[in-house]
């Protein structure tokens, strides 16, 4: 025995640990694997001994070769053995294997029960916090059943390492073993107000979890976690914790509005938590956030330097993004530019979730020209996945809300058409689908449908030429489908026929053979009805002998259906041609084949069929479950998978209620279901004046687009073309509109209710069968100013700019400025102050208590490099006048070895513009601020003006926040408010290089103010 | 929450893997060899978040030694990517001035810190001095 143990620790010298092996295998790189083996043999020699620590050796050793993918579960048992090991460090060793190798299906977890309870209960803290981390890895539903009550007790330990593990552990106990969260709630609960913040951290991260499945029961703890809120520093928790109140604030609304002040205070300070801020009410801080967040992107990509943490920054700008589109669409509309422009970003998944958010930027105006941008990217994007993802989104924002953005439906057959020459795609069949739809449902499209249809089918070859796009032939299926069912439209329809026999269409998958076939019988049947006509019967006798010709080929076909289909159409197409040889007229009888038109099913066609006799909808069928047993025996369920099933309604109990909200349902599903006709909306805004599809002016819009474009289409001329259209509708339109305010004016009294000029008044060129009603417009509610800061940096060690001013609307004598700091020397910059000297009309806000001179210390240091943003606030009293206010900004610039104070001067300049906000105005409220009398009137000439007039408008547009309200030729009206609500209208015409503005406002001082800047603007260009 | 956390290197070699969702043993190698490819076709200046299969990755390069972390969609991404930094810091702090060879030769140690740091594929502690007390603990147990 003694010589045994001797033995055994002079074999350890020549063991191998684990750095041995590391080493060893990165000398034998030629033959790792043979190395390895040898080693495992090595391990399997070392488990066989009775000592511990060459045990623990080995399964350190085979952890190792675990990471790196060798198979070690014959080593289980030995993995238990070194866990029961009464030395910590062995144990240890044996805790981190089993937390690697073991699963729920490791068969030796079971020997472990008692060997865990008693490390849990050993008086050692590390001993319990070793096996409570293993135990998370390894929690068997058996486990966690056994030790749940240990567990528990360690909850309440006086250690707070082991309490925050224990902690930890139980949610993984709660999933396993759901039973056992109602004991443990209150003790979880209790943790919350642990005094150590890692045990508060830990119950904060379990009951978040917790309540992400269920919510319901966890609003009792709101105020806790709002006390969290308020005083937790750790950014960790605090996303969890915002997180929560995610999931929270939709069970109860009173919880948002209480969540506004710390959210955004918090979203001041923090901007990256917003990223994990998925509550949204209808607050309006979060515009002011999304402006922020909008800044931060732009500032991104000014930056010549791609740095990776930038890129980081625009990332997760853009996911935030995403999250607020779901609520508030036209706030993240309004940074189209941006999102645009990140479309062009060299990194993919900045440009993936930039595609996300165009999803809610498009409107009928901006439809064509997004998709055309997405064109070009298909043809430049590297890599499938990426264009397969373009591809996709391009049909869903097209095909979003039944087309609803759609105005030319000939523009998107081009689209489709043109979406088919991409190489290697996988979305043939999406193509596909949209064609059918598009070609069913639109009445208008079909004669130029079936005409690209045709197109594609003769350049089927194209499209099958290589095996790699064997996923785009499933837009042949479509196409001959739609070619044969609408046959009537085919301009020459026999060259489609013979295309669709052609013996290469053999090789297409079965499923789009037997499509062909089918459709050449449809063709055929129109081919015939044609040629009959004609004095000469031996077109028609050629037709039936193409046929007979061709067919066999299919009738060979392995595919069953091919095979079908096309022996029953030669047999027809013989008997045919036995007619007509007997010279019968037989085109009627097979175009009977196929009569019939597809029709979309209204909604209500259901409710026209009448019940038969004897049948009662509302009866059961079987008898319901009983419901009272058990009802309120029913534990409260804390967690999800308690939850009680719901019970079967009773359905003769369905009140008038739960009857809505089915209806409700039901026309939700309808909504979706694009086969369905909806009912046109009967609260349509009364400026959408046509009833229904018939009274839509297709035929007037059809005369500007000629229908037969030769060979396949550019999608691109549409753009053009829908520009003339809308323009010409728009003339038609102010027409109209004039010969409406005569009326009004005549006294007849009739109130019109004219739109703006929005994307509403944009006519569609066809209209698909369905008329969906849009959304009420939301107005912006925050003004979005940029302007440079007129005394810049004198030194050169740092730089401030203004980059956004903001009035604050609902207080109209708030303007906050923004402004960031940057380092640009190699000193760290410190103790920085901001101070403007006030005048009586601007003041800066200071912290009370702070006499009326006193700067502002701006809350942050700027190490070299770094730039950071600060935030001032001001009250304004009058903006009638432009304003320029003095400051300073002091600062210690601190070198290794000395630190130096410095100054700089700067001026901060208001100008009227900057009070302006871009405000839409609807032209008969324009008509009656106008008329109102109470506008004071000024005007101001501008010469030598070298531009075209929309130039002009974009530029007043852009630099002034005007909004045009409407433009007829060289005349048009704009307007725009005042944060203090002050009505500017101006009316500019244009002749030669004169330009004419005629402005109104109530206010004259700020008017003239305002035009002189107009002034200005253009005198500088 | 995060699924697994994986440590390569450029050469593609693993160098630490902890799942946090049981993954077979015979899927981990595709896995990984796939996620690491994934992270290592990126250029410098592209942003840390991959979008792989139904998961997000984020990944930090340091030296030659990529870390990399997938996570569910409901996780916050900016959270990870700090986390990854303060592991980073906390190794740093440990091995002072750590590399990979240090992570190589103790896995054990490096295992124990994450332990510390993310458990159930939740984070848990991101104090530094919090996370690396019990292994200075258990050196000095060892020592004496």
């Amino acid at each position: 025995m003694a010589l045994k143990i001797v033995k055994g620790s002079i074999d350890r010298m020549f063991d191998k640990n684990l750095q041995d092996l590391v080493r060893g295998i990165r000398n034998h790189k030629e033959d790792e694997a043979k190395y390895i083996s040898t080693c495992i043999d090595e391990i399997k020699q070392e488990l066989k001994q009775d000592n511990i620590a060459v045990k623990a050796n080995a399964v350190c050793k085979l952890t190792y070769l675990q990471m790196l993918g060798y198979d070690v579960s014959w080593a289980a048992f030995n993995i238990v053995e070194v866990m029961s090991s009464s030395k910590f460090t062995y144990k240890r060793i044996g805790y981190l294997a089993a937390s690697q190798c073991f699963h729920e299906s490791t068969d030796v977890i079971m020997l472990t029960t008692n060997q865990i309870r008693k490390d849990l209960s050993s008086p050692n803290q590390y001993d319990t916090g070793v096996a409570l981390t293993g135990l998370s890895c390894f929690v068997t539903p058996d486990l966690a059943r056994d030790l749940a009550n240990d567990i528990m007790t360690l909850m309440s330990h006086t250690k707070p390492y082991i309490r925050k593990k224990a902690v930890l552990i139980m949610y993984k106990v709660f999933l396993k073993y759901p039973e056992s969260l109602r004991p443990a709630f209150p003790r979880l609960k209790e943790k919350l107000e642990d005094p150590d913040p890692g045990v508060q951290s830990a119950a904060v991260n379990v009951i978040c979890e917790l309540a992400r499945r269920n919510p319901k029961n966890y609003l009792s703890l709101a105020p806790l976690f709002f006390k969290l809120m308020t005083s937790s520093t750790n950014n960790w928790v605090l996303i969890k914790i915002i997180k929560l109140f995610g999931a929270l604030t939709p069970l109860e609304p009173r919880l948002g509005k209480k969540l506004i002040e710390p959210l955004t205070n918090l979203i001041h300070r923090k901007i990256h938590i917003f990223s994990s801020h998925k509550m949204l009410c209808s607050q309006s801080h979060l515009i002011v956030s999304l402006s922020r967040i909008a800044v931060l992107i732009s500032l991104s990509s000014g930056m010549p330097n791609h740095s990776a943490s930038i890129q980081v920054m625009k990332y997760l700008g853009l996911l935030a993004m995403s999250k607020i589109l779901k609520t508030h669409p036209k706030s993240v509309q309004s940074h189209k530019d941006l999102i645009l422009q990140c479309l062009d970003d060299k990194d993919e998944s900045i440009r993936l979730r930039a595609l996300d958010l165009l999803y809610g930027m498009v409107s009928k105006k901006n439809l064509m020209e997004i998709v055309k941008k997405l064109m070009l990217h298909v043809d430049k994007a590297e890599g499938t996945t990426y264009r397969d993802e373009l591809l996709t989104k391009i049909i869903d924002i097209c095909s979003q809300s039944n087309y609803q953005y759609i105005t030319n439906f000939e523009w998107y057959i081009s689209i489709l058409v043109e979406l088919t020459r991409l190489e290697g795609t996988r979305h043939g069949h999406l193509i596909a689908s949209q064609m059918l739809d598009v070609a069913i449902r639109v009445r208008a499209i079909r004669v130029f449908a079936v005409a690209q249809m045709a197109t594609l089918l003769d350049n089927a070859h194209l499209l099958t030429g290589n095996m790699q796009r064997m996923g785009i032939c499933e837009v042949l299926y479509a196409a001959a489908w739609i070619c044969g069912e609408f046959s009537e439209h085919l301009e020459n329809p026999m060259q489609t026929l013979e295309a669709m026999l052609r013996p290469k269409v053999a090789t297409l998958p079965g499923h789009i053979q037997a499509v062909y076939v089918q459709n050449a019988a449809k063709l055929f049947a129109t081919v015939l009805k044609n040629q009959e006509g004609n004095t000469d019967s031996t077109a028609a006798q050629e037709t039936s002998q193409l046929m007979i010709d061709r067919l066999p080929l299919f009738v060979q076909s392995a595919n069953l259906e091919v095979q079908e289909r096309a022996s029953c159409i030669l047999q027809l197409v013989k008997y045919i041609q036995k007619l007509q040889q007997k010279d019968v007229e037989v085109a009627e009888e097979v175009c009977a084949l196929f009569a019939g038109e597809l029709n979309p099913v209204a909604p209500k066609a259901q409710k026209k069929v009448p019940v038969p006799e004897g049948l009662d909808l509302d009866a059961w069928i079987n008898e319901p479950p009983s419901e009272s047993e058990s009802e309120d025996e029913q534990p409260k369920a804390i967690f999800a998978k308690e939850e009680p099933k719901h019970s079967r309604p009773r359905h003769t109990e369905v009140d008038e209620k739960e009857l809505a909200r089915r209806r409700e349902a039901r026309k939700q599903e309808q909504a979706n279901n694009p086969f369905y006709i909806k009912a046109s909306p009967s609260s349509q805004k009364a400026y959408q004046e046509a009833p229904g599809v018939e009274h839509i002016p297709v035929v007037q819009i059809d005369l500007s687009v000629p229908l037969k474009v030769p060979g396949l289409p550019m999608s691109d001329q549409y753009v053009k073309l829908e520009e003339e259209r809308r323009q010409k509708e728009r003339a038609d339109k102010k027409k109209k509109e004039k010969k409406k305010r005569k009326e009004k004016r005549s006294g007849r009294g009739r109130k019109h209710d004219s739109g703006p000029e929005s994307e509403e008044d944009i006519t569609p060129a066809h209209m698909v069968d369905i008329v969906t009603e849009e959304m009420p417009e939301v107005h912006r509610s925050c003004l979005n100013i940029t302007m440079n800061l007129k005394g810049n940096a004198r030194t050169n060690m740092i730089s401030a700019k203004v980059y956004d001013i903001q009035g604050n609307l609902q207080d109209g004598s708030q303007v906050v400025v923004s402004v960031i700091f940057e380092n640009k020397c190699d000193s760290f910059l410190k103790s920085m102050e901001f101070n403007v000297l006030d005048s009586l009309n601007s003041k800066l806000q200071r912290p009370e208590g702070s006499g009326p001179h006193d700067g502002l210390t701006v809350p942050f240091q700027l190490p070299p490099g770094v730039s950071n943003e600060a935030r001032f606030v001001f009250t304004v009293q009058s903006i009638v006048m432009p304003q320029k206010l003095k400051g300073t900004l002091t600062f210690i610039v601190k070198n290794e070895d000395s630190s130096t104070h410095e100054k700089l001067d700067f001026k901060l300049h208001f100008t009227c513009t900057s009070y302006l906000i871009t405000t839409p105005c609807y032209s008969d409220a324009f008509a009656k601020l106008l008329e109102s009398g109470d506008l004071k009137c000024s005007s101001v000439r501008l010469e030598g003006v070298i531009m075209p007039f929309h130039h002009l408008l974009a530029r007043i547009c852009f630099h002034h926040h005007f909004s045009v309200v409407e433009r007829i030729d060289s005349c048009a009206s704009m307007y725009s408010r005042s944060i203090q609500g002050h009505h500017v209208c101006l009316l500019v015409k244009t002749s030669g290089q004169t330009v004419s503005i005629d402005a109104k406002c109530d206010e004259p001082t700020l008017l003239g103010n305002v035009l002189d800047e107009i002034k200005q603007t253009f005198s500088q260009c | 929450m995060i699924t697994f956390v994986l440590m390569v290197n450029r050469q593609g070699q693993t160098r630490l893997s902890r799942y946090y969702q049981p993954v077979e043993l015979s899927r981990r190698a595709a896995l990984e060899a796939d996620v690491v490819r994934c992270c290592l076709s990126r250029k410098k200046d592209q942003c840390s978040f991959v979008e792989y299969k139904d998961f997000k990755l984020i990944y930090r390069q340091y030296a030659a030694l990529y870390i990399v972390v997938g996570v569910t969609d409901s996780e916050n991404e900016l959270s990870v990517y700090e986390l990854v930094h303060n592991f980073v810091e906390v190794l740093d702090k440990y091995f002072s001035r750590v590399s990979e060879l240090d992570i190589m030769f103790n896995l054990d140690r490096v295992h124990i810190l994450l332990d510390e740091m993310i458990q159930n594929g939740h984070i848990v502690e991101t104090n530094k001095s919090r996370v690396l007390a019990p292994l200075t603990a258990l050196d000095k147990m060892a020592d004496s």
